[in-house]
């Protein structure tokens, strides 16, 4: 079974490189246990499809497939939820380092003497 | 007005920005302009009209210019209020005035312009639905009664300022500051104001469309 071999050897590599991602620790190590288990699942499931299908009657899914569908939006769903949440954390960031930059480079507003403009119309308004 | 400072977000308005910067300094002696990233020549003009230019490396948002320059403004020990004035011309120095006098003399901690309180200002009809939706939405979250959520032209007094942090970098942050600013329990009026809606405003005033993107910014914090 060629097709069998291919799709393990693909989800091992990409589990593998997901593995050796970076992070924060605990996070980490939550994403490393779910993926072990979507690789062994993603295994079994090649070699053996009607195992799924099994589950799937178990849970109350017809087959197979729809409860391997049903359990992807699922996934699709929290990526995108955690990459949104980094991706704001991300701006955040870089707005409080914008910021800093900017005001640093701008440094104190110039002392007083020298910014109040010269004209006598100044004081006169304020 | 040695004790106010004026706070211009800036984001590409080169064509206009040194006209509104010498307007603003026929009343205010301070004047910052925060460039958020323009890519033409808007900072050099806004320096060269007479306006401090605060620079963001990358271009942030409007809400992001606004606390950038309220920190600005803070930065000065003698600040006792600050106001808000937007780029594109479309606000009135005079109006800016007054509602800074209101604040310094005490009558009011934060004076926010509502283009609503009489009926100089004639936005178009699905404008005015779109910005009353604003205000109801902003009353509810902040418990202020206002009549104009989303106008760029405020005073604040220093104590308001200390107290504000904006974190809706895009145009959430018209909301966001008005429910921070009900939070603090401060005294809070506002002041007719008169938007000039010119040809070049609306061709730089956003789309309507955007209020979809400011209402799910304000619930998807």
């Amino acid at each position: 079974m060629v097709i069998k071999v291919v799709l393990i050897l693909g989800v091992a590599l990409g589990g593998g490189a997901l593995m050796r991602s970076s992070g924060g620790a605990r996070h980490q190590a939550v994403r490393r246990l779910l993926l072990v288990g979507f690789v062994v699942v993603a295994i079994v499931s090649v070699l053996d499809p009607s195992l799924i299908t099994t589950v799937a009657r178990w849970v109350g899914v017809g087959r197979g497939t729809d409860l391997v569908l049903y359990l992807l939006f699922i996934l699709v769903l929290g990526f995108m939820a955690s990459t949104y949440r980094r991706f704001r954390d991300m701006e955040r960031q870089l707005t409080l380092l914008t910021r800093r930059l900017a005001l640093d480079e701008a440094m104190l507003p110039d002392p007083p003497e020298t910014e109040r403009p010269l004209e006598s119309d100044g004081s006169a308004r304020g | 007005m040695p004790d106010v400072w004026v706070v211009v977000p800036l984001y590409n308005e080169a064509q206009v920005i040194a006209g509104v910067v010498r307007g603003l300094r026929t009343a205010f002696d301070h004047v910052v302009c925060v460039d958020d990233g323009s890519h033409d020549a808007s900072a050099e003009q806004a320096r060269s009209a007479g306006a401090v230019v605060v620079r963001h490396a990358v271009n942030l948002g409007q809400g992001a210019a606004l606390q950038t320059g309220i920190d600005y403004a803070l930065r000065d020990p003698a600040t006792r209020c600050v106001v808000t004035f937007d780029a594109d011309g479309q606000h009135q120095v005079d109006e800016a005035e007054a509602m800074a006098r209101r604040v310094l003399d005490g009558e009011s901690d934060a004076v926010f312009g509502s283009r609503f309180l009489d009926s100089r200002t004639r936005p178009g009809l699905l404008k005015r639905l779109v910005l009353k939706g604003a205000v109801v939405y902003s009353n509810l979250t902040s418990g202020l009664h206002l009549t104009d959520a989303h106008n760029g032209l405020r005073a604040l007094s220093r104590s308001v300022c200390e107290q504000l942090e904006l974190n809706q970098n895009r145009m959430a942050h018209a909301s966001q500051l008005v429910e921070q600013v009900g939070r603090t329990g401060s005294r809070v009026v506002e002041h007719p104001v008169h938007i000039l809606y010119t040809d070049y405003s609306r061709s730089k005033g956003q789309s309507l469309l955007n209020s979809v993107n400011i209402l799910a910014e304000l619930f998807f914090k």
